[in-house]
């Protein structure tokens, strides 16, 4: 993958790059801000319709990364990389059923972020701290993970090195600053339409080109073809691969970027019609995934040194023309500048609003507050980016913070999503569960040693391997409703809850 | 204004909720699923059968969001 950059491939590339950043600075134009005020930022004036939220969110929670990642996990381990079809298909009943509740809360009280739920709801600001801090931590791993996808596309047309990716991370930088949520929604419009066409063509053109799906799937081996069965005493394989996405789609709308999607979007309705229409993109996903063996068949080699996360952009060298290429690795690279922007976001409005104005600037001004948070936006890109280009061995970390990321952030199921429902669970009990699962979780994955999240428990003589972050999960439920029965009756007087009950309809 | 009767009945419990259900089932029993045969288009059942659980799913979606809508007018 030396040879010298392929010229046509590089030219379309840079042309739709470069067409799509142009988008990302006018996106500021597009509704204009009508005051200097964080929602406006933040959460694009709270505006999007069905299809703008479609766009950004699809942009949002299938990344450049996934595009990378899914496929070469078919490529090296197999059946158990298919486990996220099973999680999109999760994710959707509990985005319609539960969500709605957290976007109508956040439209009644002018909430930006989770933690603004939970510090409105239980009153307690050790408890939104814990919330944001979480929030940030388990996203920052995940903007870096963003420049894997990019530099993977890179390596594909021959270009090596930091340069490339230190300017593709500053037009973020700059377009995430001027324009806030309103660029990677537009941006995300361009993506998409690119990521279609291309999941189109190779799922149609490359296996007609290799004798059809029967061809393909005879070529992988079949030990990797399903996954390895319960036997005496062990609950099996499949036990893990159903946890792991139950786990994953539990998970996935607790994470900030999620949330500020969420927010961002005109109506409670919309939110519904989103749970309704984004399975289209898991469609796409799924083939994705295919690719993984599609790659396996067309006797694609891992490529060197990205591994098998290199599987799908060699596949697309070998069986695209240049001109296609340039338009395929064009959609992996801006599908990493759309999730990297609301990440970015995101953590800046949890920084700005649960640590800055909470405890730093408690009188801030409106105009402040959005000052804050461009600046925080920007210093969290610019930290990704040395994270990466500057630490040997970061990609490998940041894969691994992001594992964990995974299991932290999901200690935050109990105050967010049932604080949905009800405001019996008390704050410290919720802050005591979440430390214990945090804990057990970040254990597992160290006795794993940090290289998988399935864990297998021994109960009851019985072997249970189960993703870390729902048996932490139980764990810190277990915790936090025992300690809530202790704190609920030793407390008097009746707990401050910013929030009314017609809020959440 | 909504009637206190109207908001009754959002809180409660609804039978067309049932319906966010059968993919967990589906999907969750993994060895109902675990298996190449029998296998669509050379595609062995493992995977086009959680693909098809894709469309299933919004399909399964779609009657509740009806069925809310028309319970706000």
């Amino acid at each position: 993958m030396s040879a010298a950059p392929n010229t046509t491939a590089l030219t379309v590339f840079v042309a739709l790059f470069a067409l799509v950043t142009f988008l990302g600075f006018i996106a500021s134009r597009w509704h204009r801000a009508k005051a200097a005020h964080i929602s406006e930022w933040g959460l694009g004036g709270r505006g999007f319709g069905t299809l703008i939220t479609w766009f950004l969110l699809g942009g949002d929670l299938y990344t450049a990364y996934t595009f990378i990642a899914v496929p070469a996990a078919l490529f090296g381990q197999g059946a158990a990389g298919f486990f996220a079809v099973p999680y999109t298909i999760f994710v959707y009943p509990i985005l319609f059923a539960v969500f709605p509740r957290l976007w109508s809360v956040a439209r009644a009280n002018g909430y930006v972020t989770a933690a603004d739920f939970v510090r409105g709801r239980f009153g307690s600001g050790a408890l939104a701290l814990a919330i944001a801090v979480t929030g940030i931590v388990a996203t920052m791993p995940y903007i870096a993970l963003q420049l894997v996808g990019m530099e993977v596309v890179l390596g594909g047309l021959g270009i090596h090195g930091a340069w490339p990716l230190v300017i593709a991370f500053a037009i973020l930088a700059a377009f995430t600053y001027t324009s806030g949520l309103r660029a990677p929604a537009i941006i995300s419009i361009a993506k998409d339409l690119l990521i279609y066409i291309t999941v189109i063509a190779a799922i149609v053109i490359i296996p007609s080109e290799l004798g059809g799906y029967g061809k393909i799937f005879a070529s992988v081996p079949p030990a990797k073809l399903l996954l390895g069965s319960p036997s005496a005493g062990n609950l099996g394989q499949g036990f893990g691969y159903a946890t792991l996405a139950l786990g994953s789609a539990l998970a996935l709308f607790l994470y900030p970027h999620a949330v500020t999607g969420l927010l961002s979007s005109a109506s409670r309705k919309v939110v519904r019609r989103n749970a309704v229409i984004l399975p289209a993109y898991s469609l796409a996903l799924g083939l994705i995934a295919l690719l993984g063996y599609i790659a396996l068949a067309a006797g694609v080699k891992a490529m060197p040194p990205y591994g098998a996360n290199g599987a799908v952009p060699a596949l697309f060298l070998k069986m695209f023309p240049p001109w296609f290429v340039g338009v395929a690795f064009a959609a992996i690279a801006i599908g990493a500048l759309v999730p990297a922007a609301i990440m970015s976001i995101a953590s800046a409005n949890l920084f700005t609003r649960n640590i800055y104005r909470e405890y730093l600037h408690p009188k801030c001004s409106p105009a402040n507050e959005l000052q804050v948070a461009r600046i925080a936006s920007l210093v969290v890109t610019v930290g990704a980016l040395f994270f990466i280009i500057g630490l040997p061995g970061a990609q490998k970390f940041a894969i691994t913070l992001q594992l964990l990321g995974g299991i932290w952030i999901i200690q935050t199921l109990p105050a967010v999503l049932i604080g949905l429902y009800t405001r019996w669970l008390h704050p410290i009990a919720l802050l005591a569960g979440w430390a214990s699962g945090i804990v057990a979780g970040t254990a597992m994955a160290a006795a794993n040693g940090f290289a998988g999240s399935i864990f297998a428990l021994h109960l009851l003589g019985e072997t249970v391997p189960c993703y870390a972050a729902v048996s932490s999960l139980l764990l810190n439920l277990a915790v936090t409703i025992v300690l809530s029965f202790v704190f609920n009756a030793l407390s008097r007087g009746v707990r401050v809850d910013a929030t009314s009950v017609g809020d959440y309809a | 204004m909504k009637s206190r009767g109207a908001a009754v009945a959002r809180k409660g419990f609804r039978f067309i909720h049932l319906l966010l259900v059968p993919p967990y089932i589906a999907l969750l029993w993994v060895g109902s699923y675990n298996r190449v045969d029998p296998a669509l288009f050379g595609i062995p059942f493992f995977y086009w059968y959680q693909l098809l659980w894709i469309p299933l799913g919004a399909l399964l979606l779609y009657p509740i969001y009806r069925a809310e809508e028309r319970q706000k007018d």
